[in-house]
């Protein structure tokens, strides 16, 4: 299954400046392990180190929040797309950048 | 006797003339009561417009000054604010821009001890607060004291905006359970916001007010808004509320307010 995945501005340092990159599988665990395949490092960011999804991220399918679904084992159809939307805290703050990479 | 004197019925004529809104509408503008989370980016814009709109009363909390780093975004502020309050600058624009508009000052930070007896008093509070601990505390505040929350957020191009609405949609823990872990946030210093993005997303956060206030069109709540500058692309996701939401869910945990400090990891800076 050829999906779309959003991939939200802290994390495009890892997919190469791309705002939306193409992932396979049939559900979101194997588009996440094919995500680490060509972009090795997303995972860490996604995960924690218990191998959870962190929970100030939060995946969508089309529209539907995964955990309203069957979270990462909710599966996918052909041309559907992936968003991966983390919690902003700004007036101007985020999460998922380490605090290295905004060092110039 | 009319409730509008002949100037408030040609100034506000452009809502006037709307049947969405008229006289009835623009009376209960007049009479509404909102709170704004500070004078900052997303403050601005909002302030501005609900003001322009004839809002009755606009509180602002914010203890900030101005600084010359915040005239890029904070269109309340001027050159000649620098180093004032940027709750009385805004008084000032506020009242210059409609002297109608009454203006309540809160020169203080917002707090687990002042927080509910300042949102008893509004009808809305418009959330455009820059960081995780006031995002969680403002939460719960609002459920706590079952105000609706108009809820925005910014960071470098992108922006969110929200509505949460107690008893009717989800709220910010139901949407972000946890806050990230305080090492992987960095400070809006650090990290930038375009200038424009805050005006974008204060004004969709003035605009759902003035829906609310009129009973018009379709909340945001429910609803995600995403708007990334750089592709110029808006989305909406579905927003649920969580049934094991530990303040708004079937059996909450959290009745009063907690640390929020502790909650988010950092320490006061
Ligand atoms: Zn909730």
């Amino acid at each position: 299954m050829a999906v779309r995945v959003r991939i939200p501005s802290p994390l495009q340092k890892l997919t190469n400046n791309q705002s939306e990159v193409t992932a396979h599988g049939k559900n979101v665990k194997e588009i996440f392990s094919d995500l680490e395949v060509q972009y090795p490092g997303i995972k860490n960011r996604l995960y924690d180190e218990s191998g959870n999804l962190r929970r100030f991220i939060n995946i969508y399918i089309n529209d539907e929040d995964i955990r309203f679904l069957k979270n990462e084992e909710s599966e996918l159809k052909d041309g559907d797309s992936i968003s991966i939307i983390p919690a902003i805290a700004g007036g101007g703050c985020v999460i998922l950048h380490r605090r290295t990479d905004l060092q110039i | 006797m009319s409730f509008f004197t002949e100037e408030q019925i040609y100034r506000y004529s452009r809502h006037i003339i709307l049947p969405e809104v008229g006289g009835k509408g623009q009376k209960k503008l007049m009479e509404a009561r909102v709170l704004l989370l500070g004078a900052g980016g997303l403050g601005s814009p909002a302030a501005i417009y609900l003001a322009a709109a004839g809002i009755g009363t606009i509180g602002i909390i914010d203890f900030d000054i101005v600084d010359m780093s915040n005239l890029q975004r904070q269109i309340l502020h001027g050159v000649n604010d620098i180093g004032r309050l940027k709750a009385e600058s805004a008084h000032d624009t506020i009242k210059s821009l409609n002297p109608d508009v009454k203006v309540e000052l809160y020169k203080e930070r917002l707090t687990s001890e002042n927080i509910i007896s300042i949102f008893k008093g509004y009808d809305i509070v418009v959330d455009g607060c820059d960081n995780f601990p006031t995002r969680y505390l403002v939460n719960d505040a609002c459920i706590m004291t079952d105000k609706t929350n108009v809820h925005g957020s910014i960071f470098r191009f992108d922006g969110q905006v929200t509505v949460f609405k107690p008893k009717e949609g989800p709220c910010y823990r139901c949407l972000y359970p946890e806050p990230p872990p305080a090492g992987l946030v960095p400070s809006c210093q650090e990290a930038g916001v375009l200038g424009v993005l805050p005006g974008i997303i204060g004004t969709l956060q003035a605009v759902e007010v003035i829906k609310l206030i009129l009973g018009i069109g379709k909340p945001l709540i429910g609803r995600l808004l995403l708007y990334n500058s750089l592709d110029t692309d808006f989305r909406q996701v579905k927003l649920r509320r969580d049934i094991n939401c530990p303040v708004c869910g079937d059996n909450p945990t959290i009745k009063g307010l907690i640390n929020y400090e502790e909650f988010c990891g950092v320490g006061r800076h």
